[in-house]
């Protein structure tokens, strides 16, 4: 696919995304977007918990959103739509999600090769400057060839 | 239900269905369904990394038994994928490489067909709390 429509317009795609398959199971919504970066926000469901004594979500969902979130920041950063495909994503866990908070996921695309893009996120549950997750994760094209940014 | 084979509610939305195989080892097993799609026409890596943690989890309780009942904190997991997840049903068992007193060391793979060939594999580190 080449480069992004001269009117495509991100937050339709992303609206999009999040209401099909996965996402769509879990929640996933759009929150904002700029240069490079995407942030997702995931609703607290009861369905989602990994345990009901603690009421905690679990960290699926999470890395969930943290895939999609980053995922995103590659296209918004190469401006155009590729097929890739995650080659892998590793989540620390700074501390449990607060019960009934919305987590909200910032990913960030920081460098792109021929080949592989590199991201970086972050989640939090309320205070971006506590996030309760980092993550990191490389991407690769399954169409390389496209702009090295 | 023994205990090791009780599934959170996130597991239950998810699907999956636990059992033993026949050297005895639980296994996890999610069905192809939209829920879990990514891409069209493939399972959605975090359904795939949810799957091998869930399984990660359950393979820790096991081993620690019905007596020790320390609170499992995740510190990370790494998911890897090494191969399109495709519609057909997924199967995922973990291996504890370290028990100790404070931390265990686990890895989990992902396979459709063949244990040989995962879809995709995950290391994960977590941190038995008994105080």
């Amino acid at each position: 696919m080449a480069q992004f429509a001269p009117d495509f317009d991100p937050v339709t795609f992303i609206k999009m995304l999040a209401n099909n398959g996965h996402n769509r199971l879990i929640g996933t919504r759009y929150r904002a977007h700029g240069d490079g970066w995407c942030e997702l926000e995931l609703p607290y469901k009861a369905e989602l918990v990994s345990d009901p004594a603690t009421g905690i979500l679990a960290s699926g969902p999470i890395f969930t959103m943290m895939d999609m979130v980053t995922s995103m920041s590659i296209w918004l950063k190469r401006k155009m739509f590729e097929p890739q495909a995650t080659l892998d994503l590793r989540i620390d866990y700074l501390r449990p999600a607060k019960p009934g908070n919305a987590v909200i996921g910032h990913g960030e695309c920081y460098h792109v090769t021929k080949s592989i893009a590199f991201v970086r996120g972050t989640a939090h549950d309320g205070d971006p400057d506590r996030p309760i997750a980092h993550v990191a994760g490389t991407y690769f094209f399954t169409n390389p060839g496209g702009p090295v940014v | 239900m023994a205990r090791d084979l009780m599934l959170s509610p996130y597991a239950q939305t998810m699907g999956f269905t636990a059992s033993r195989d026949e050297a005895g080892r639980l296994v996890l097993t999610m069905d192809y369904s939209q829920d879990v799609r990514g891409r069209p026409g493939f399972v959605h890596g975090g359904a795939l990394a949810g799957l091998m943690e869930t399984i990660a989890y359950m393979t820790l309780s096991d081993a620690l038994g019905e007596e020790d009942r320390p609170q499992l904190k995740p510190v990370n997991v790494t998911a890897t994928y090494m191969r399109g997840a495709v519609e057909a049903p997924t199967h995922a068992r973990a291996t504890i490489e370290r028990l100790g007193r404070r931390v265990a060391n686990i890895e989990a793979i992902a396979w459709q067909d063949d244990p040989a060939k995962p879809v995709a594999m995950a290391q994960m580190n977590v941190m038995l709390d008994r105080s």
